[in-house]
């Protein structure tokens, strides 16, 4: 394993979606941090999410497009009241083309405190091949 | 285990943009030591308590050191991202490090009834204000 420690931690605002389209739910969308690495045999998708619970997750995989939709439950600021902020809260969406043939019955995702992983298994067909040379 | 620090630049940067957002902003009067770094904060009031709201994405429990004294709230941990090895990276935007966070709230706290919960990566303190912090009511005769 490689962890990588910087001095501290940077702090960076959350990146606001702008408004391309209309959306039909109200609310904030943010585009959720997120890292994505390759083994050879998945794609293992990692992003924060902070404040989301484990079945407010919408993982959809349609023609190669991976959509990753986390909803957040903001009535629990509804009874406070706000006296100094620095961030905003809202729902997290991303959307990544994914290039190669995933298995799409083998999807399997986890979250644990506040970060989402996604496993995306690669089709058969998709998996590198060593060619012995004799 | 390979560790690697970050360069020397990004240190002082980091530091200029500390004391930069410290100046910025008014609600604590210029008491506060870390106003604007990491972890980012929301601060609420609830009757007489303060409720204190940070997202931590991937900080674990034990990594949290939460500590109140008087009208102050430190906040430091450790946040890491693991990365498998020999795995190709696409992509890599997560932050890992140690932070460090002293808060200067307008009133003294009762440090033994301070309530900390920590849940899908969001911390959220709630502070009592000291006995001694709430204004009296004066009955009139």
């Amino acid at each position: 394993m490689v962890s990588e420690v910087s001095q501290e931690v940077t702090p960076r605002g959350k990146r606001e979606l702008t408004q391309a389209e209309e959306r039909t739910e109200a609310g904030k969308f943010f585009s959720p941090y997120t890292d994505i690495h390759e083994t050879d045999r998945a794609v293992v998708v990692t992003m924060e999410v902070p404040g989301v619970d484990k079945n407010a997750i919408d993982i959809q995989l349609e023609k190669d497009v991976l959509t990753i939709k986390a909803s957040i439950d903001s009535s629990k600021y509804e009874s406070l009241r706000p006296i100094y902020s620095e961030y905003n809260v809202g729902n997290f969406v991303r959307t990544f083309a994914v290039s190669m043939k995933i298995d799409g019955s083998g999807i399997s995702a986890t979250v644990a405190d506040g970060v989402l992983t996604v496993e995306l298994p690669k089709a058969k067909e998709a998996m590198a091949r060593r060619i012995a040379v004799s | 285990m390979v560790i690697r620090v970050k360069d020397q630049f990004e240190t002082l940067l980091g530091l200029q943009r500390a004391m930069e957002s410290v100046m910025g902003s008014d609600w604590f009067g210029g008491r506060t030591s870390g106003s604007g770094a990491f972890p980012l904060i929301n601060v609420f009031n609830d009757g007489d308590d303060f409720v204190v709201v940070a997202e931590l994405p991937g900080v674990k429990k034990e990594d949290l050191d939460i500590q109140v004294r008087g009208d102050t709230l430190r906040i430091r941990g450790r946040k890491t991202v693991a990365h498998a090895e020999g795995v190709s990276v696409h992509r890599r935007e997560r932050a890992a490090g140690e932070f460090d966070r002293t808060v200067t709230l307008p009133d003294d706290i009762d440090s033994a009834k301070v309530a900390a919960e920590y849940r899908d990566g969001v911390l959220t303190l709630r502070l009592p204000r000291a006995e001694s912090a709430k204004p009296r009511t004066v009955a009139i005769n």
